[in-house]
């Protein structure tokens, strides 16, 4: 290496154009593969919204998205449907504290600091949407592990308390041990478990493995060896079924809200 | 450009005789964390093969004209800008794996392999036979990956790529997994063992008590 390389002046003039050469390769990738990862991300949220329901077959996820899936919105507070915000993205409305709402100590069950004001709902309407027959309500619900935020879709019947599908769909739990929590196996025994008691309350209880009774309607066995990502899940349903999460809103569901709107 | 002996010295050294995880012990880190399963190995091993590759060939095309006070850091940006790239055409093109590396396509920027072999070859060396070294060490990287990811794929939830080989007690098989090798700390036995064995064949690479 040359003293010349090592001159204030040369240094200067390498360092600027290298960054000058890689800022403008970083950012036409950027921009350039922009278009394909939103359709990828959208495409795969319409595609676990459209598994937790059942309705998932074939391979043309948009037409059956639109077929069969209406996407609505949820005041949490009041429980009222609501129109869409403007440029609304559920991830960033769940962190800003202009829309949403902090949880604090004992009412943060689910480890999660803060939840959206606005939360989006999927209505599935097995015979396409224009028949108007509700079959199902999807709620994103999530919450902390042992590792990771875990993403899921839960699925309800139309009475807003009976379990129809559960999808988790983003963990990073411990692979083989909490990852379980995406296992189709785990996840089946929620179906036709019911999410709330009689009076209303969250009543989902996932208990040591092998000891939840099959004629329970509220017991699922916990994963085996992830003692703790079974508990997240325990606060998760905790959370999102009670009064801070999606009470308010079931609860109209049950006393027929719907069927005006 | 250099000979065809030499090519294949620097193509294929690494994948024995001086492989980066097992005689220089460098790039551990996501040998640890990227091997429960075998396709996520696989993208992990193509991503850092082709970052180590480019990333030696550009720096070694502007090797004379590197001041050396800031050599670390042109390197860096060099790295940083081709991981981003890949993480970019990733999330793109290969969406449900990109969800399930997520942060550990960025973390190639601070495998050691990568600034090792910069550092090491690539500031002296022709810019042909750079890219060359590159894609040999991405390949001794790639080898030890994926013979750790298939006993921890293997062993721990007994499948292959996602296919069921052993069918696991719980799904009413026979196998019952081993839960450590799932772990990250498995990994280390599973590199130690490599080493071991590496070793008892190849008596040169023990070093001097």
């Amino acid at each position: 290496m040359s003293s010349n390389n090592d001159s204030i002046s040369k240094t200067l003039i390498v360092v600027i154009s290298l960054c000058l050469v890689c800022a403008v390769i970083v950012s036409t990738a950027a921009v350039q593969l922009r278009p394909q990862q939103t359709a990828n991300k959208l495409l795969d949220s319409q595609k676990n919204v459209l598994a937790v329901t059942g309705l998932l077959s074939g391979s043309n996820i948009n037409e059956l998205y639109s077929k069969h899936i209406a996407e609505r919105f949820v005041d949490l507070e009041t429980g009222d449907l609501v129109d869409k915000p403007k440029d609304y993205d559920y991830r960033k409305a769940m962190k800003d504290p202009a829309t949403s709402t902090r949880l604090a100590g004992e009412e943060d069950i689910a480890s999660i600091k803060s939840r959206a004001n606005i939360a989006p709902v999927y209505f599935a309407y097995e015979n396409g949407v224009e028949s108007g027959e509700l079959s199902a309500i999807v709620l994103p619900i999530h919450g902390y592990g042992l590792w990771s935020t875990m993403h899921a879709f839960l699925a309800l019947g139309a009475d807003g308390s009976t379990i129809k599908g559960l999808n988790y769909y983003e963990q990073g739990e411990t692979a083989g041990l909490g990852g379980e929590v995406q296992n189709p196996k785990w996840v089946a025994q929620f179906e036709g478990k019911k999410l709330l008691d009689k009076s209303g309350e969250p009543a989902i209880k996932v208990v040591k493995p092998g000891n939840a009774s099959a004629d329970s309607a509220f017991e699922v066995d916990g994963l085996s060896g992830a003692t703790l990502t079974s508990n997240g899940v325990q606060h998760t349903f905790d959370f999102w079924a009670g009064a801070k999460g999606f009470a308010p809103f079931l609860t109209k569901v049950r006393e027929g809200a719907l069927n005006n709107g | 450009m250099a000979n065809a002996k030499e090519i294949k010295s620097v193509l294929f050294g690494p994948l024995l005789a001086n492989n980066p995880i097992a005689l220089q012990v460098l790039g551990i880190c996501s040998a640890l964390a990227v091997t429960t399963k075998m396709d996520k190995a696989l993208v992990m091993c193509i991503a850092l093969t082709l970052v180590t590759a480019f990333s030696n060939f550009f720096i070694s095309l502007i090797r004379n004209h590197i001041p050396s006070s800031v050599r670390i850091i042109v390197q860096m940006t060099i790295i940083a800008s081709l991981v981003i790239v890949v993480d970019q055409l990733l999330k793109a093109f290969a969406y449900d794996v990109a969800k399930e590396l997520s942060v550990f396509v960025g973390l190639i920027i601070t495998n050691c392999i990568v600034m090792g072999r910069a550092e090491a070859f690539a500031m002296k060396s022709a810019p042909g036979i750079s890219f060359l070294d590159g894609i040999g060490n991405g390949l001794g990287y790639s080898f030890v990956l994926m013979t750790v990811a298939f006993i921890r794929e293997l062993g721990g939830s007994g499948t292959l790529f996602g296919v069921e080989i052993m069918p696991l007690v719980k799904d009413g098989g026979w196998y019952q997994p081993m839960g450590l090798l799932l772990m990250p700390p498995s990994a280390f036995i599973i590199i130690a063992g490599f080493i071991w064995v590496l070793r008892t064949f190849r008596t040169e690479q023990v070093e001097k008590a």
